[in-house]
């Protein structure tokens, strides 16, 4: 501070962008709370509603018997009782739990699939953009030659035939022709068994990307300072990595917050094709079962997940663009 | 900035100077944020996996076996366990005072021999002295007594607590009327158990192998209380022993040395894989990676017929499809009707053409796998089709629909490839042979259950019963009057009073007549439409002998072995 000749109330440009983003981080934070309560109550409402309950059974309970386990869960109190337990629960930390793993607490569950469906979905992300952002600046360097028509073609394909028939094809191919990979399941966390689990989610993820780098790609590669660039002579190679990939990139990034959303709802099928244990196939089977806590600690937890994630997509968009605004 | 700065900015501007932070710092703030997260998510995931070992055969697993066990066990703890995924794994972890044979029949299993009282009403278990627990503590008989009291005890909320209501007091302890400790069984000794019931029951002997009777570790229950079937915690009686459970993956179990048959238990260990999809199962099957699966597809029966002949493996099995009437929803309290309805449909056409995978049609309730019995059938299950179906119109017509004035009906199922199938069959039977305008209802599950809980809101609905254990009485005893599975609300007093002598009778052949008689009387007041009896269908490597289909579908691992040269492991 001293020695440099200026005094703390003089608004210093080169602080600015740091204090916004401060500013702006700090109001996302105070607002996700809210957003996260709302979610919370939503869903909590709208699966008790749903007609059924946890107890019900094809072999039916006795009555005396049904009405213990009622009052034992607290599910005979008026909602906005229980709703006010559930949130202090949460507020220990404690999600409660499960109606239909009886020796598992919900906390344990969700702890147990997390890091799978995370390995699974991060892998399948880092592919989707690699290879997406590869095959699209490949297509956008050389536009509408047979290389760009081969690769939107094959993308398009990625777009268009959905993952739940994708995925038994491949592991048909892989697995039960071939021999070469395994049908499913984690076995012992070997990358052979990752490999179809993680094609088969990121390949409509590939698709979009490619399409979107390849757009914006273009765009940029027709702007001035690109010009500029190749017209001081830098090799091809700079140009296109130093100086046209940022900008270009700024869809992709905008993307990624849908992305997340698309494979954490596409992880729940592939995790059923091939038996991965990851918190997909809790949040179905909790939803069928009417298992209350397991679904709401399901949905608090991918919530919160969205929400911090789209909450770091903002944040790097904001530091790779220096136009953008708070 | 363009706009001026507003207060917060000021704030965070004189904080921002204050500390000096560098450019850049809250780009690599961010990114450490998202570095910690991967890192979280890839660390230790607690002890649901221990070791992290999943499905990968371990060198020191000795003999295996893999096992598709369909969905996820709800739980392994015996008495409060209602999913049939955990009923073979349970099944392999513990025995009962009896147990069973390959073929079904019941055989010797915590109890070497037992006596039965002149009057039918009172057991004497003589318990073996070499059974262990897999800890090496003895079993004993009050680990039966404590195990059946916690089984009917309504603190632990068993669905099938009521299974054993031959046993004296069982009524009054589920409801609440008399506590655990007033149910009819003592220990006389460490090695004598003695059982009293209400009354003789002949089949009592095939309830004691079902997981509500299994005896259960003081010593655990004391110290964990209802956690005690974790992995870690429980301590079983069987022939195996629990090593993992890894939710959503596997379960794993081992042999277990203090088995007192342990030297003839040829597979070391057991992987129960847990695979909802059937068609999943059998990609896994084919690749290599299961031995044994739980079922498989139906649409691929053919396929697998054609390929896999020798691996595949039908057999009857004691379960019944159906479709039940409310009686009490006009007009389904019309018996015309309800005959009409039943006799047009063609049994024949519908497990040949439209479920195909070997079913066997039903003329009757009780299913033809459950042994020694022969079951009452439909009187006209002999007519040819022609006489059958004329006799169904002149009924409905009777019963005063027509072509003009036809029967409006919703037909409820629940959501399945299957149900959805024979729901279209019986429909369009319905309507080709008596005009019958059928609304197909698809509920979810749940939502199913919950409008079965009352008659006026069905009319019709599809059902399927499984039979606790291998006698007619699990399967007629839901049409007595006061059981809480009556759906249809069927009320016959000579019915009720038909299955009571029944259950008092010990000659086996007049006790069968008795039942034979109760079965014609049910079927005579068409409650509910018999279709067709289920089949356990699965694959087989050529490698796993000394599997049986049995009748109810009970396997147990410590009969079957691996013709490991042909494996190749």
């Amino acid at each position: 501070m001293a020695g440099t000749g200026r005094t703390s109330d003089v608004w210093d440009d080169t602080r600015d962008k740091d204090t916004e983003l401060l500013s702006y981080a700090l109001k996302r934070f105070i607002g996700a709370w809210p957003t996260l309560l709302i979610m919370i109550a939503i869903a909590f409402f709208m699966i008790r509603v749903a007609p059924g309950g946890p107890f019900d059974s094809e072999r039916k309970l006795a009555p005396e018997i049904e009405a213990r386990m009622i009052a034992a869960y607290h599910l005979d109190e008026p909602l906005y009782k229980q709703f006010g337990r559930y949130l202090g629960g949460l507020a220990k930390g404690d999600f409660g739990p499960s109606f239909q793993y009886k020796e598992y607490t919900v906390t344990e569950l969700v702890m147990a699939g997390f890091p799978v469906s995370l390995r699974l979905g991060g892998l399948a992300m880092l592919l989707a953009l690699v290879v997406g952002v590869g095959a699209g600046t490949i297509a956008a360097l050389r536009q509408n030659t047979r290389t760009d028509y081969s690769v939107m073609a094959v993308s398009m394909t990625g777009i268009s035939i959905p993952n739940f028939v994708m995925a038994p094809l491949l592991i048909l191919l892989f697995a039960v022709h071939l021999g070469w990979l395994p049908a499913g399941g984690l076995g012992d966390g070997s990358p052979a068994n990752l490999v179809l689990p993680v094609i088969s989610l990121a390949l409509p993820q590939i698709a979009y990307i490619s399409r979107l780098t390849r757009g914006s790609m273009i765009e940029v590669l027709h702007s001035n300072f690109i010009r500029t660039a190749r017209a001081k002579g830098l090799p091809e190679r700079l140009v296109i990595l130093r100086h046209a990939l940022k900008p270009a990139l700024l869809p992709v990034v905008s993307y990624l917050g849908p992305a997340t959303a698309a494979i954490i709802t596409g992880s729940v099928v592939i995790e059923q094709i091939f038996g991965v244990p990851g918190l997909g196939r809790f949040f179905v089977q909790g939803a069928l079962n009417r298992d209350y806590t397991l679904v709401l600690g399901v949905v608090v937890f991918y919530g919160v997940l969205i929400i911090v994630f789209n909450f770091l997509v903002d944040m790097v968009y904001a530091l790779l663009d220096p136009r953008v605004k708070y | 900035m363009t706009t001026a700065p507003t207060t917060l900015h000021k704030r965070l501007y004189k904080l921002n100077r204050r500390f000096l932070l560098p450019r850049g710092f809250l780009l690599g703030l961010i990114l450490a944020l998202g570095l910690a997260l991967g890192v979280a998510g890839c660390g230790d995931s607690g002890e649901l996996d221990s070791d992290g070992v999943l499905v990968q055969v371990s060198s020191d697993d000795g003999v295996v076996i893999r096992k598709g066990n369909g969905g996820e066990p709800d739980s392994l703890d015996p008495h409060r366990s209602e999913e049939t995924s955990a009923a073979d794994i349970l099944r392999d972890l513990f025995e009962g005072l009896t147990a069973e044979n390959p073929d079904g029949s019941v055989a010797p299993g915590g109890a070497e021999r037992w006596e039965l009282s002149e009057d039918g009403r009172v057991y004497t278990f003589y318990l073996r002295e070499d059974a262990r627990w897999s800890n090496g503590d003895p079993v004993v008989a009050e680990d039966f007594v404590a195990g059946l009291r916690r089984s009917v005890d309504p603190a632990t909320g068993s669905v099938y607590g009521q299974l054993l209501q031959a046993i004296e007091g069982t009524l009054d302890v589920v409801a609440g009327r008399l506590p655990p400790e007033a149910l009819g069984v003592k220990a006389i000794s460490d090695r004598v158990l003695e059982i009293r019931l209400v009354e003789p029951t002949p089949y009592f002997l095939e309830i004691l192998n079902h997981s509500t009777a299994y005896p259960i570790h003081r010593a655990s229950l004391a110290k964990y209380g209802d956690q005690f079937a974790r992995p870690g915690h429980l301590v079983s009686n069987g022939a195996y022993e629990l090593v993992e459970w890894v939710v959503q993956s596997h379960v794993k179990l081992r042999k277990n040395p203090y088995y007192w048959d342990t030297k003839n238990v040829a597979i070391d260990t057991v992987y129960f894989v847990h695979i909802e999809s059937p068609a999943a199962e059998l990609k896994r099957y084919r690749a290599g990676e299961l031995d044994f699966t739980m079922t498989l597809p139906n649409n691929q029966y053919q396929w697998i017929k054609e390929n896999l002949p020798r691996e595949l493996s039908v057999g009857p099995y004691a379960s019944v499809y159906y479709y039940q009437f409310s009686l009490s929803n006009s007009p389904f309290d019309d018996l015309r009707l309800r005959q009409a309805l039943t006799m047009a449909i063609d049994r024949k056409i519908m497990v040949e053409k439209v479920t195909g995978v070997g079913e066997i049609e039903a003329y009757s309730f009780v299913p033809t796998a459950v042994s020694g019995y022969t079951a009452a059938q439909f009187p006209w299950a002999d007519w040819p089709e022609a006489q059958r179906l004329a006799e169904a119109r002149r009924l409905y017509a009777e019963a005063g629909f027509s072509d003009d004035n036809p029967l409006e009906v919703d037909l409820i199922y629940n959501t399945s490839e299957n149900h959805k199938k024979i729901a279209l069959a019986v429909a369009a039977m319905w309507k080709q042979a008596l005009g019958v305008r059928a609304r197909l209802m698809n509920l979810e599950f749940k939502v199913m259950l919950e409008q079965r809980r009352d008659n006026s809101r069905w009319q019709v609905m599809r059902m399927g019963w499984v039979g606790d254990y291998n006698d007619p009485n699990t399967f007629l005893e839901i049409f007595h009057s006061t059981h809480g599975q009556n759906d249809p609300g069927f009320d016959d007093p000579e019915f009720d009073r038909l299955l009571g002598e029944a259950s008092r009778t010990l000659d086996p052949q007049r006790r069968a007549e008795l039942l034979q008689a109760a079965e014609a009387l049910m079927l005579s007041q068409y409650p509910v439409m018999p279709i067709y009896f289920s089949v356990i269908k699965r694959l087989v490597k050529p490698w796993v002998l000394g599997y049986q289909t049995n009748g109810l579908d009970h396997n147990y691992s410590k009969f079957l072995s691996i013709d490991t040269a042909a494996r190749g492991f």
